[in-house]
Order: structure tokens, then sequence, then C-alpha cells
């Protein structure tokens, strides 16, 4: 066990996978030399070379397109798209491709690789640095969305996404990159897929949250405690395939659920949330399931008063369940 | 300026295919592929238009484009990343008659896809065709990434990508020959320049006359070749392959060619172009033409042409009567393989 902050887990994730199966290459802008503009990737290139881990050119359909050709024959790619706000290039081959290949061809190709991405505001990252994206891409079937909030699960679902046989979006928080520490199983620790898990234990009230806001809502169970509300914390780790089972258990155990997202509220995460606890948990609930989340704008602003207005934060989130927990 | 080959009677007369290193045998072998995917495709018009399958696209004026770089690649180790026409080459790599018609039926058992996608969305791992979607150019990519792959495990591979002059103007396109031009990726991208998408003429499509113009900007030879000329499309697929098994990279080859049908089943192609045109493309049909070069050979007897007939003629009779009598999907079908490893939605 080591104390580790969350970028040192996810390099450590891929620096371990790399070593352990020569399949495994990276590929993305600035991922070379430079190690990742976050430097998630510091040290690999002069560790396994040129052929395995690439400069990309500055091209992010280029990237996942290369990213499936290479799956296809036998690699097993890791595309880092540098912020998940310029994935947009991609979306075709994401989802017209890679999202496709098992389904159209009834089972005969399967793309076993990985789009990291950096994602999530709060660090002054305006639009075009702040987005969320997991919603766009969790309706898609035929991809998996993960977004781990712990080093633990990053470094965990890093390697499980690298060795699962179908593509996987990886969702990294860039606020939690230094933000969040915590220890790290030594040895592989591999993070099953479509598992989430319950990150504090309560009977008043339940918070659902993934990424960054995993870590408020931790924060805001231990000022509930002091008001001697008992809040249980589900981190949903994975959005697709999403953890019904585990959802509809924490409503059933209190009957009150809070889901908080920093992503826009339509058609979002917290809204699929809601809807498998409405038809699975209705009869348990004590009151309307309730969220927080980003405000339906476009995107995040630059100024720092706008920024925070934007952000769900611990106070936004502790307000809300404390109105929960007075229905 | 991309390089242009001579006029075809000019180099090897009637011995042109064993000066281009190709035995009787295997320009025989050309020529048969040639006419099965013609003949599966005529037959795929005839029961679409008695309304007994609902959707055909064409590989109809191309087959000579298609099978003769094909034929340059070696089936089971090259790889091909075909689009939506190219029966002709994969039919080269080791599609049959029947999988061509259990797609065109959507059959259960169709290798492509289990009917799941329309016709002519090509795929087989086994064959190393790389499964097609409908979105123009993504493929290209797919290829270079193909190609990457050999090259980290330092195989000695060879990818082709085939395209049309319309899926030339998307960015998949740039990025793609980009790529593969940066790391001297063992890849040809070959343009099947039919002069038409759907209804756009090449002059609306691109400011220039050659698509093979554009591979100088990535660093790697542009090739225009007569894509009606099955043995000049062999021989710049050669060259083209030798370069890239040399790890010289990637070759933009543009076959100039034509197509003879509408778009598509669902298409009247005389609303943009004349039937004068078409009668005029018509007159250098591939077939026709190597057909009465091999004939001048001396290669293709009589005896021997009435073979290769009965041979296609029974392969299309074997494969509709099999395909339609196939039985199709059960709505059990519609949720397996979203992923490899089964997991509820």
């Amino acid at each position: 066990m080591a104390v580790k902050t969350v970028i040192e887990a996810i390099r450590d994730g891929m620096d371990e996978e790399m070593a352990r199966d020569e399949s495994v290459f990276l590929i993305g802008e600035d991922v070379g030399n430079r190690g990742g503009v976050f430097l998630a990737s510091d040290g690999l290139y002069k560790k396994y070379g040129e052929l395995r881990v690439i400069d990309s050119p500055l091209a992010e359909s280029c990237i996942v397109g290369v990213a499936i050709g290479a799956a296809v024959n036998g690699m097993r790619p890791i595309a880092e798209i540098q912020f998940a706000d310029f994935i947009a290039p991609a979306m075709n081959q994401i989802i017209e491709e890679a999202a496709r290949f098992s389904y159209r061809t009834a089972g005969d190709f399967n793309l076993p690789m990985v789009i990291r991405a950096p994602w999530g505001g709060g660090v002054h990252g305006a639009l075009y640095h702040s987005q969320s994206i997991e919603a766009m891409f969790a309706h898609v079937p035929g991809l998996k969305v993960v977004a781990p909030g712990t080093p633990a699960d990053a470094k965990g679902l890093l390697k499980a996404a690298i060795r699962d046989p179908d593509p996987v979006l990886y969702l990294e928080h860039k606020r939690t990159y230094r933000l969040v520490k915590g220890e790290v199983p030594d040895g592989d620790g591999v993070v099953p897929i479509g598992k989430a898990d319950v990150k504090r234990e309560g009977k008043d009230l339940s918070l659902i949250a993934y990424g960054l806001m995993l870590t408020y809502c931790l924060e805001v169970a231990e000022k509930l405690a002091a008001d001697g509300i008992s809040a249980e914390v589900l981190d949903l780790r994975t959005i697709r395939p999403i953890d019904r089972a585990a959802i509809i258990a924490t409503a059933r155990k209190t009957g009150k659920v809070l889901v908080v997202h920093e992503d826009t509220p339509f058609a979002g995460v917290a809204a699929e949330v809601m809807a498998i606890i409405m038809e699975n948990a209705f009869d348990a609930l004590d009151a309307p399931v309730m969220r927080v989340t980003g405000p339906d704008v476009p995107a995040m602003p630059f100024n720092h008063v706008l920024e925070e207005a934007f952000m769900p934060n611990p106070e936004k989130i502790l307000a809300r369940a404390r109105e929960l927990a007075a229905v | 300026m991309a390089l242009k080959t001579t006029e075809v009677e000019a180099k090897g007369g009637r011995s042109r295919h064993r000066s281009l290193g190709l035995s009787d045998e295997q320009a025989l072998r050309i020529y048969e592929v040639m006419r099965l995917a013609r003949a599966v495709d005529e037959r795929m018009w005839l029961i679409n238009r008695q309304g007994r399958a609902p959707f055909v696209i064409s590989c109809q004026g191309q087959e000579g484009a298609q099978v003769g770089i094909a034929a340059a690649l070696r089936p089971g180790s090259d790889w091909v990343a075909p689009y939506y026409r190219d029966a002709g080459v994969v039919l080269w790599f080791g599609m049959t008659a029947r999988d061509q018609m259990l797609s065109f039926f959507a059959r259960r058992e169709d290798p492509n896809s289990g009917g799941r996608q329309m016709p002519g969305h090509f795929g087989s791992r086994r064959l190393h065709i790389v499964t097609g979607g409908s979105p123009v150019a993504t493929q290209l990519l797919h290829a270079a990434g193909v190609a990457l792959a050999s090259k980290q495990r330092k195989e000695d591979a060879v990818t082709a990508a085939f395209f049309g002059e319309g899926a030339a103007s998307q960015g998949d396109t740039h990025e793609a020959m980009n790529f593969a031009g940066i790391h001297k990726l063992a890849v040809l991208f070959v343009c099947e320049n039919n002069g038409y998408a759907i209804s756009v003429p090449q002059s609306q499509q691109m400011a220039i006359q050659n698509v093979a113009d554009r591979a100088a900007g990535y660093g790697f030879p542009g090739v225009v070749v007569d894509g009606n000329d099955v043995l000049a499309c062999y021989e710049v697929a050669r060259q083209a392959v030798e370069r890239a098994r040399r790890g010289e990279g990637p070759t933009l080859i543009e076959a100039k060619t034509y197509r003879f049908t509408a778009h598509s089943s669902d298409d009247d192609d005389k609303r943009y172009r004349q039937a004068e045109e078409v009668a005029i493309w018509r007159q250098k049909d591939p077939i026709q033409r190597y057909a009465t070069y091999l004939r001048e050979a001396g290669t293709l007897l009589d005896p021997v042409e009435q073979e290769i007939t009965e041979r296609i003629n029974q392969q299309v009779e074997d494969a509709t009567d099999y395909a339609e009598q196939a039985p199709d999907p059960t709505a059990d079908d519609l949720t397996t393989f979203v992923f490899k490893q089964e997991l509820k939605p």
C-alpha cells in the first residue's frame, strides 16, 4: 500500500500494463517526450520507445481511428484525447465505428481499446477545458464509460479497461489529478467495470456521485454526520454499464436519494439513475429523488464568479441534502 | 503532379500479363473473379426489381480496379479495408457468392453482419477484411491503424484502403494519409474515382483533376491509372505493394473508372447524367476489354471461357437459392453482441 495521487495512479496503471503486455501502446497529442500535458505518461516514452508511445498529429479522429485499426490487428491501444472538450472531431469514429464493430459484425470483430479523456471543471479551464461529456457517450450502446474518483479506482479501472475486449471511454477528472490522494493497493488491484462502490455506509439518505463530486459528497456526509444525519455515499465509478443493483439497494436502504454531477441536467446521468429508482424502488422512497447538477448553459465560463456559480460544490450539495433529510 | 501510366496496349503487347509475372492461370483467375463480381451484382438487381430484396449497391464497371489491385496483395496475411462497392476486392480475398447473397438477403448466416447491415458492408476477421459502416472515409484511418500494428510487430503485411472520390473530401482521408505518411506505413490508398458521388460530379467535389496529386502533400507518391484496365491496375498496385513491403511507405493510387448503374437501387441516375455518357463508358467495360486482350493473347480459349461461364452461372444459381431459403435472424438476435462479452445493458 502506498499513498498516491490520481495522476500517479493513472501513470502507474499504464506503466504496469505496458510492461505486462507488449500489445499495449499509447497514442495521443504530446504524450511522448512531453509526457502528456498533465504528465500522465511522464517517463513512458523513454521507457517504451517511439513505437509504443506515439505523439500523434493534432487530429482527434486520427487518434481514435488509428487506435481502432490497431485494435483490429491485435494491439491494445490507449488513445488519449488531450481534453474531453476536444473529443467532438472523433465522435464519428467512436460512435459510428468503435461502438458498432461488435454489433455490426455479429461478434466477428471486437475492439480492445481505451480512450482516455481528462474531463470536468473547477480548474479555470473555461468553456473548452472544463466539459463533462459522459451523458453523450453513455447514451451509446456498445461503449463502456468509466469515471473513477479515487487513486485506487483510477488505477484499478484503467487496468480493467485496458484488459477489456471492448472499447472503453475512461474519464479522468482533471481537478482530482493532484487534489485527491489515497492508498493504492500493491499488485494489480483491478477494479471491475460495472460495479459501483459504497464509499461510506449510512442509513438516513443516499448521495450518489462519481468523479470529483465523490470527494465533495464524502465531505458533505461528514458534515451531515455532525448534524446527526447518517448519509450513505455510493460511488458509481462506471457510468455504463451502470450498476443498477447498487443503486436500487441504496435507495431501498435509505429511502431518500440525492444524485450529484457537474454535467448539465437534461437527459443526464442523474436522470437515468432517477429512472432506475422509479422503476425499481418507488415503493421504498420516503421523498422524491433529488439532484444537484451544473446548470443548463452550454459550458463553464472562465470568470471565477461564473465558474463557481456553475460548479456544484460541498455547500450546494449540503444545502440540498439537508432539504432532503428534512422531508 | 501524379505519375500517369502509359496506354495499356503499348506495353507488353499480347503477353502483357506474362511480362507482369502473371501466369496464364493467374490471369484467368483475375478474369473469373471480375466476371463473378459482375454476375452476382446483375442477379441482385434482377431480384431487387422483382421485389424480392429491398436494396442493392453495385460494383459494376469498377471490377478492373478492384480485382486488379487486390490481386497484387496476399490474401490471408495482407489486409483490406474496402468500401461498399468493392465486391471484386472481397471476392478476391476469399468471400464467396453465397456470402454475398446471404448479405443481400440479410440472412442470419450472413458472415459480414448476420443480416444487420445493408448489402455491401463487408467484413471478415478471418479473411482480413476490416468491417465497414456507411459513413465514408473512416476506413482509411482503420487501415492506417492496421498498418501501424504491423509495423509495431515488425511484420511485412500490407494494408489497402479503398474509397471513392467523394470520400476523398472527408477529413478522415486527410488525417489517414497524413499519419501514414509520417510513419511510412505499409498502406495503399486506393481511390476508385468513378466521377460521381451519388449525383455530384467530380467538378463539384474538388478543384483538381487528379485525387492522386494530393499525395505530394503527404510525402508519398500518387499514381493515376486507367481503372478499366485491370492489368494496369495490377501493375501499379504491385509496385506500390513492393514499395510498402520495403518499408518506404504508402502510395495513393487513383483508378479512373465509372459506375454503370445508378448509385443504388434507390437512385435514378437519369436525373444527373446522360445516357450517352453511360453508353460511352460501357464501351470501355473493364471485363470486355480484358476478355478481348486474353483472347488475343491466346489465353482465353473458347472452351475455357465456356467453363468459366458455367462455373459462374452455377455459383450464382447456388448462392441465390441457398441464401433466399436461408433463415432470417430471430427477434432474439436483436440484442446479442453489443459487446464481446455479453453484458446486460
